[in-house]
């Protein structure tokens, strides 16, 4: 029998298998920042150990950055040590590092791929959920903790339980105006939050085959939401066009060799998934969250669901705690629903695409009176490219605030916060309760559709306006 | 890590279904750097409301935390783990856990205990109703035995978990005692891929 994708990737890495023990994988990539890394850091310096391939990780200060004011020092007193903190013990530790302010600087799952870190067929972890992202160019990617962050820097290898496979199949096209967000978002509709607890999920498919990689970085960005361990695609002539040039990409003397080995990594015809899920892409309308999970998800011409109509009760006790947390009645047209704040960044969606998509909805519009938007580029490098497009100025004259990157407001970490009931669409990833600062009520979109928002005021798609 | 054997105690009924990583400690408590005193932050954006049942005198006592499907979602952060612990649990039991909660429980002594969904269900109604009822967990035999409701299950435990819990095993010198192999590994890694100059 024939070997999925990731079972290709996962069998490249083994160190070592013993019956009854879990597998130990070797890591290509270690991608740390400052949140999950200072325990670990602690934890090698009090046993004495030291990090084995300070050559194989790279570092970022992202989560807590301040996006505006950038060359001050950050105000926040316990956000500012913990990022000299990480700056710290990269230095002891001979760790390449991307402070705020540096061109390279940004959110972690951004800048790997675009610095040309991410390849076909690598093991890639960092102590960050969102890691899943990585798997959009055939490589195996997955979040961590604390303990095996400290793992990895001790020995940059994992101990790895095997995972079951699945198949998440995406036929057909999409409708004009649907995007990479709109479809991961619809799979979490399908599949609900704990649909790939246990697996690995290859995203496959017509639809999957046409996004690019900014696309498909989307989409495996989210898999992690749906519990999947990790989430990935096929490497393809995309994937190789993306990688060829950058920094960290294999040159032009290994350029051939290396596209022979990702050549390779691609699911068998006659390999059996442990789980199949397939959908239509001609259904994915623009998706919107309207709860407090992001498997609570609704087209965006949709009504708010009535709890009662869902079965299982725990699902039905969860709407029912969603809605009053959102302040939302059943039955009421989303299309209807007035916000805030408008957030068009984070790991998800905050690359160059993304904005351009954003740019094109406004362009020639004002932002709707009295909303709060704020666009937070990925990366010092999008950031850069962005204005040499121009976009910043086409976001400046319809009122958007265009800031510094960072992680921003997907998490509040830093001091992009929302206030109790504000009420936001963000193009992030969570709209778990007080996600975006305490209270706050999150609706998860795509760009397109946090752009029309912006203008309209209330939910909107552009074809709306 | 600690050797856990027996976990022998009261429970609290936390019924509800997708308690993401986020409620269980709020990203504010994630700036701290230190690895201890996020007891405090365990809830904190809940325990606010003083009918939440982790403010209910009646279930102070309590070391195991029962909650519904999906626990553990979302961020990774291991802070979770620890606020949980922090506050005196030593075993969580749901239907369902996210991914890296669970693995991140099992690096720390804090068992998860994965149970059918109408095994969870009938859990929280019973504690609900009687508050003082005690559980006992066999982590060597994956077992659970309610006594006093006359309940006895077991879970599921992976083998070489089991082991790190009982003897309280550092995965990290596990792991280097094969450092041979790593190194070998090592030689075979392929020309192009990345490395950074240190």
């Amino acid at each position: 029998m024939g070997k999925t994708l990731s079972q290709k990737i996962w069998d490249n890495h083994i160190v070592q298998s013993r019956e009854g023990e879990p597998d130990l994988l070797y890591i290509d990539l270690h991608l740390i920042h400052e949140v999950t890394s200072p325990q670990a850091f602690d934890g090698i310096r009090m046993s004495g150990r030291s990090v084995r391939r300070p050559d194989l990780t790279i570092s970022t200060e992202d989560h807590n950055v301040p996006t505006i004011n950038i060359h001050e020092p950050i105000a926040d007193e316990t956000s500012l040590k913990q990022v000299e903190t990480l700056r710290t013990n990269t230095k002891e530790f001979g760790i390449t590092h991307y402070p705020m302010g540096h061109p390279n600087q940004g959110i972690v799952h951004v800048i790997g791929p675009e610095l040309g870190l991410t390849h076909p067929g690598m093991t890639v972890v960092c102590g960050d959920s969102h890691t899943s992202t990585h798997g959009a160019f055939g490589s195996l990617a997955f979040g961590i903790g604390t303990s095996e962050v400290e793992h990895v820097l001790a020995t940059q290898t994992l101990q790895q339980p095997r995972q079951e496979t699945m198949a998440i199949t995406v036929n057909g096209e999409l409708p004009q105006g649907s995007s990479a967000k709109d479809v991961v978002l619809a799979v979490l509709g399908a599949i609900g939050t704990g649909g790939g607890i246990g697996a690995i999920a290859e995203f496959r498919g017509s639809v999957i085959e046409n996004l690019t990689m900014e696309g498909r970085m989307t989409v495996c960005n989210m898999s992690i939401e749906f519990g999947a361990k990790a989430g990935l695609i096929a490497p393809d002539e995309t994937t190789f066009e993306y990688l060829r040039g950058r920094e960290n990409a294999p040159s032009e003397e290994f350029w051939e060799a290396a596209v022979n080995e990702w050549e390779k990594l691609y699911t068998d015809p006659d390999a059996i998934f442990d789980r199949e899920v397939t959908l239509n892409g001609s259904d994915i309308l623009p998706q919107i969250t309207w709860g407090t999970n992001p498997g609570q998800v609704i087209p965006v011409n949709g009504v708010i669901p009535n709890p009662a109509n869902f079965d299982d009760p725990a699902e039905r006790e969860a709407a029912v705690r969603a809605l009053e947390y959102m302040g939302l009645q059943a039955g009421t047209p989303i299309s209807d629903v007035p916000v805030d704040t408008v957030f068009i960044g984070s790991c998800t969606n905050s690359r160059i695409e993304d904005l351009r998509d954003a740019a094109e909805v406004i362009q020639g519009r004002r932002v709707a009176e009295g909303i709060r938007t704020l666009v937070v580029p990925g990366s010092g490098v999008i950031k850069k490219q962005a204005e040499e497009e121009g976009l910043d100025e086409i976001f400046k004259a319809s009122g958007f605030d265009w800031r510094e990157p960072g992680c921003s407001m997907c998490l509040a970490m830093n001091p992009d916060k929302l206030d109790p009931r504000e009420r936001s669409a963000s193009t992030s990833n969570r709209n778990f309760e007080g996600r975006q600062g305490r209270g706050g009520r999150t609706h998860l979109v795509s760009p397109r559709v946090a752009a029309a928002t912006a203008i309209a005021g209330r939910f909107s798609t552009p074809e709306d306006l | 890590m600690e050797p856990v054997h027996i976990i022998q105690g009261t429970a609290v009924p936390l019924d509800r279904s997708d308690v993401d990583t986020d409620q269980i400690i709020p990203s504010d408590w994630l700036k701290r750097v230190e690895r201890t005193g996020f007891e405090k932050g365990l809830f904190s954006e809940w325990k606010d409301n003083k009918d939440f049942i982790l403010n209910d005198e009646a279930y102070s006592a309590a070391s195991i935390l029962i909650a519904g499907p999906n626990f553990g979602t979302g961020s990774s952060r291991e802070h979770a783990v620890w606020a949980i612990q922090q506050a005196g649990f030593k075993a969580v039991i749901s239907p369902r856990f996210g991914p890296i909660f669970k693995n991140n429980s099992t690096k720390n002594g804090l068992v998860p205990v994965e149970v059918e969904s109408d095994v969870g269900e009938r859990l929280l109604a019973e504690v609900q109703k009687q508050p003082n009822i005690e559980f006992v967990i066999d982590v060597e035999k994956a077992i659970v035995e309610i006594a006093e409701i006359d309940l006895q299950f077991s879970f599921p435990l992976e083998q070489s978990i089991r082991e790190r819990f009982l003897k309280g095993l550092d995965d990290i010198e596990i792991t280097l005692a094969s450092e041979t192999s790593i190194s070998q590994f090592e030689q075979t890694r392929l020309a192009w891929l990345p490395t950074q100059i240190t």
